[in-house]
């Protein structure tokens, strides 16, 4: 089975669903669809370093996977805090109506 | 499945409402785990579905109901067009990585055997026990900060 599907063949893969994510973070409104497509964009990375782990047969890079994803989970948490906070504060999850940072 | 993957990923960032593009997300996210054991990536398989589709995205689930968001209704602002931007610097630039995956590398030949022994959880923790001992205790670190910052920030009232 393996054999048969080239190493480019995950590499487009990662670099399609990345490009999905960036269109995501850079189109939508809601700051919690904006997070999953961080999640995506972290994720086809993660696709991209486990092909080529195994493609060349060195762990090392799915050990960077397992911090990649260590690292999401920790960010999700304060992400998804902040949403909370920033929703009691503003009563809204729209990113364009937020403006307290603007000068 | 990567066909499946892909269509899950647009229908997450295409769909509406917050809670149906998490299900789909969900769904990619069982699909990358199957990529992965196509890869013989068994303990990242596990540790994907068990890490997104477990924990990440009970929190994103647990938010939405919380804030309780409704459909996205349109932006009143002349915001169209900057999206109509952003989508085509998006799509030129994964053509352009596209292109230099597909002409810049030359097929290298795979060894399964050598893959199978990577991907083991007995390889990878050793790895992680000796060459990656001192990342690993900064992850510690990284998460036990992090559980005290989303605690305290999710607590204080923000003013």
């Amino acid at each position: 089975m393996l054999q048969s599907i080239p190493l480019e063949y995950y590499l487009v893969i990662a670099a399609i669903i990345f490009t999905i994510g960036t269109i995501g973070v850079l189109t939508r409104r809601n700051a919690i669809i904006i997070f999953m497509s961080i999640e995506l964009m972290l994720n086809s990375v993660n696709l991209t370093l486990v092909s080529f782990s195994s493609f060349f047969g060195d762990s090392a890079g799915q050990v960077f996977v397992f911090f990649v994803m260590s690292v999401a989970a920790a960010e999700a948490a304060i992400g998804l805090a902040i949403v909370l906070a920033l929703f009691r504060a503003k009563k809204t999850v729209y990113v364009d109506e937020v403006n307290i940072l603007k000068w | 499945m990567a066909i499946i993957a892909i269509a899950s990923a647009i229908l997450t960032i295409a769909s509406r409402h917050a809670v149906r593009s998490a299900m789909a997300l969900v769904v990619h996210f069982f699909m990358l785990s199957g990529l992965y054991l196509t890869l013989n990536a068994q303990f990242l398989a596990v540790l994907q579905i068990l890490v997104y589709a477990g924990a990440i995205m009970v929190l994103v689930i647990f938010v939405i109901m919380l804030l309780n968001v409704g459909d996205e209704e349109k932006s009143k602002n002349q915001f169209q067009a900057k999206q109509y931007i952003a989508v085509g610097l998006a799509v030129t630039f994964s053509l352009v990585l596209v292109s230099m995956f597909i002409a810049n590398f030359n097929v290298r030949q795979f060894d399964p055997a050598m893959s199978i022994s990577a991907g083991t959880v007995q390889s990878l923790g050793k790895e992680l026990f000796t060459n990656f001992l001192f990342p690993v205790e900064a992850i510690a670190i990284l998460l036990t900060a992090a559980i005290v910052g989303a605690i305290v920030l999710a607590k204080r009232k923000l003013n």
